[in-house]
């Protein structure tokens, strides 16, 4: 995994910052490279944000409930403008939602609770699917 | 010389008695208050046990359930169906356009509009909002930060038309801005800017509404977002110390202002320590208001605070399990002394709750006040020794962060709160407690339930949650745009023009002039773009 980077990203208007900071050290302390957007971006914003720092996978933290509109428009901006890189959402999301999500183009769903392991885990297999 | 005990005996004769039985369930008679003449007493300096003599004897907390969601008659419907329930008090959820002074068709609000709370736009909105409740009779709470001053001018505004005047209207306006940056981070202006409007705010319900709390001073998502017990304690009240500092600073007696800020507090999962942590934090907001600003008044030194169980403590697996979490968060709330309380409903790891969920954790609050007699006898934990101890425990912490704060500001807590803002001081404590506690459940030492052990039964079925649809955007798109359709522009423009001029001089209190663009149906996002191009935004700098 030497070298592989990863863009972690706050799209909309959530402020909920807790889980996007402790996923960004669990992954640094795992040997990614961890770029963080910071709040309060856009689709287009993550989407050069991505392309700038030809990142290879995209998370994307989101816990107020507007991931079924934005998380599909990140996918659509990233792949309007030629990146591949997988998207990953983590965050409050509905079961019934995980399958929109991933009919949208959306690599893999996190939720609440889930242990570093598991997040390790999984975007260890979204890395290497993508391959 | 008059012990605590006669003091504490005096007050309580004074006050009155609910209609219940004072008995455990085998019929012992139980005194209103437990220990010794000479030790503490609840309702007398520095009220470790309690701001009041009687405590529940008088009147059990406030169940104050917290809702919103979808437009303003979506959530009026939930406020009625909460007080038919028996809930009394209201609580306002605003939707993150509204928390962030966004109008609903900003671009920006795309897929936000009334999905965490309600949307609220312009007057209008306000007005279906209370429809057909009594804002005279009921306390009203409003969760919001960076535009409260705006969102206050439109609860006043239409209260008025409404026909009940400013003067009898009760509640809270959260108000408390440092934690926005510190750690909830819907913040809009730059911190000093944005403390001129909580001035103004502060200044407006001391000298027109004597029953409103002008802010609610916030631990609750500073827990959330990561911190420790104690880092909650500490920066909630070295922000209120910022707060009467600040309107000290303007002119302002501290006996006009200090007995109506109150405080809200997180009920985490840890039973002791919570109960620890309220009752230190009334010590030391009695000894700090007394000795350090000269309060005089009692209701200046009685910390009062509102709790809610930490939705951080919800687990999306076996989500039945945060009924009992919630339960036992709620119990150390009313151990603790709350005077008000909101309980998490079992689904919020996944969605906001549905009409059966609220339902439930409002009847959790209720089996602790009917069923379980523990709100016969005020702090029913003082006298033990361990909890004392932890007590005592937790004042050392916070004085330890107060003494760093003091030393940043020069001497001053408003200061060294705003520098410890823009040195990323907060954010990087709360950053490295919430990493620690994960570290914990991930090494195994801190168990939850469901998630690193007791897993059986995770694969079990959904239950039904809330939809929020795009729906509802749609349709408070449409009101918004016949509210502006239907407005005079030119009154508009000169509400407008005259707030951009007040703005600009830091001694005018903008109150009078945000009352008046609430009554000419200026929307929101108008109001805070006109205040944004005199205060300029801030812009975090996000530290990992």
């Amino acid at each position: 995994m030497a070298g592989e980077r990863i863009l972690v990203g706050k799209v909309g208007l959530d402020g909920h910052d807790r889980g996007v900071k402790v996923v960004a050290r669990i992954l640094r302390d795992a040997g990614y490279e961890v770029i963080y957007t910071g709040l309060f971006q856009t689709p287009a914003t993550i989407a050069s944000a991505a392309l700038d720092e030809d990142v290879d996978l995209v998370g994307l933290s989101m816990l107020s409930g507007a991931h079924l509109t934005l998380a599909p428009l990140v996918v659509q901006e990233l792949r309007a403008r030629g990146c591949t890189a997988p998207v990953v959402v983590g965050g409050i999301i509905p079961e019934p939602h995980k399958a929109r999500l991933l009919a949208a183009g959306v690599a893999a769903v996190l939720t609440p609770g889930a242990p570093a392991d598991e997040v390790e885990r999984v975007i260890r297999e979204v890395l290497d699917a993508a391959r | 010389m008059v012990t605590p005990r006669e003091q504490w005996q005096q007050a309580f004769d004074a006050s009155p008695t609910r209609d219940a039985d004072f008995h455990t369930m085998s019929g012992v008679p139980l005194a209103p208050v437990y220990g010794p003449a000479e030790g503490e007493h609840p309702g007398v300096y520095p009220f470790t046990r309690g701001p009041y003599a009687s405590m529940y004897r008088s009147k059990l907390w406030t169940m104050r359930m917290f809702a919103g969601f979808g437009t303003a008659d979506d959530t009026n419907r939930r406020f009625k169906e909460i007080i038919r329930s028996g809930g009394d008090g209201l609580s306002t959820a605003f939707d993150m356009p509204t928390l962030l002074g966004l109008d609903s068709d900003d671009e920006m609000s795309l897929g936000e509009v009334g999905r965490c709370g309600v949307a609220i736009d312009t007057l209008a909105d306000m007005e279906d909002l209370y429809a057909g409740i009594d804002l005279g009779a009921i306390t009203t709470s409003m969760t919001i930060n960076s535009p409260a001053a705006p969102i206050l001018a439109m609860f006043v505004a239409q209260a008025e038309k409404a026909g009940t005047p400013r003067a009898r209207l009760g509640g809270t306006l959260q108000n408390d801005i440092l934690k926005e940056y510190q750690a909830q981070k819907e913040f809009v202006f730059p911190p000093r800017q944005s403390m001129r409007l909580v001035r103004d705010t502060i200044r407006f319900t001391a000298a027109e509404m004597p029953r409103w709390h002008s802010i609610s001073i916030s631990g609750y998502h500073i827990r959330e977002a990561g911190s420790t017990a104690a880092e909650e304690l500490a920066f909630t009240l070295a922000n209120g110390f910022a707060y009467v500092e600040l309107a000290m600073a303007a002119g302002l007696p501290i006996d006009t202002f200090a007995p109506r800020l109150s405080f809200f507090f997180n009920a985490h999962i840890d039973f002791f320590e919570e109960i620890a942590k309220y009752r230190a934090a009334r010590r030391i907001w009695a000894r700090w208001l007394r000795e350090r600003y000269g309060a005089v008044a009692e209701r200046s030194l009685q910390l009062r605070f509102h709790t809610q169980t930490a939705g951080v403590s919800l687990t999306a697996q076996q989500p039945e399990v945060n009924i009992v979490r919630t339960a036992i968060e709620a119990l150390a709330g009313v151990l603790g002394g709350t005077q008000s309380l909101h309980t998490n409903s079992m689904d919020e790891a996944m969605a906001l709750p549905t009409e059966a969920s609220a339902r439930l954790a409002l009847r959790t609050q209720q089996v602790i006040a009917y069923e379980t007699n523990v709100a016969h006898v005020a702090d029913p934990l003082g006298g033990s020794w361990f909890v004392e101890s932890l007590t005592d425990e937790m004042e050392r912490q916070a004085e330890e962060i107060f003494a760093h704060l003091e030393e940043l500001g020069g001497g001053s807590l408003l200061e060294g709160c705003i520098k410890g803002i823009e040195d990323n001081w907060f954010q990087g404590r709360i950053a490295d407690s919430a990493f620690e506690l994960e570290r914990k459940m991930n090494r195994g030492e801190r168990i939850v339930v469901g998630v690193n052990r007791f897993t059986d039964g995770n694969d079990s079925v959904g239950m039904d949650l809330l939809e929020i649809t795009n729906a509802d955007e749609q349709r408070q798109l449409q009101r918004l745009g016949a509210v502006r359709a239907d407005r005079s522009q030119a009154g508009v423009d000169a509400v407008l023009a005259r707030l951009a001029t007040e703005a600009a001089d830091p001694e005018v209190n903008l109150m009078p002039c945000l009352v008046d663009a609430a009554n000419a149906y200026v929307s929101l996002g108008e109001i805070m773009r006109t205040l944004g191009g005199v205060f300029g935004r801030y812009v975090e700098v996000p530290v990992i």
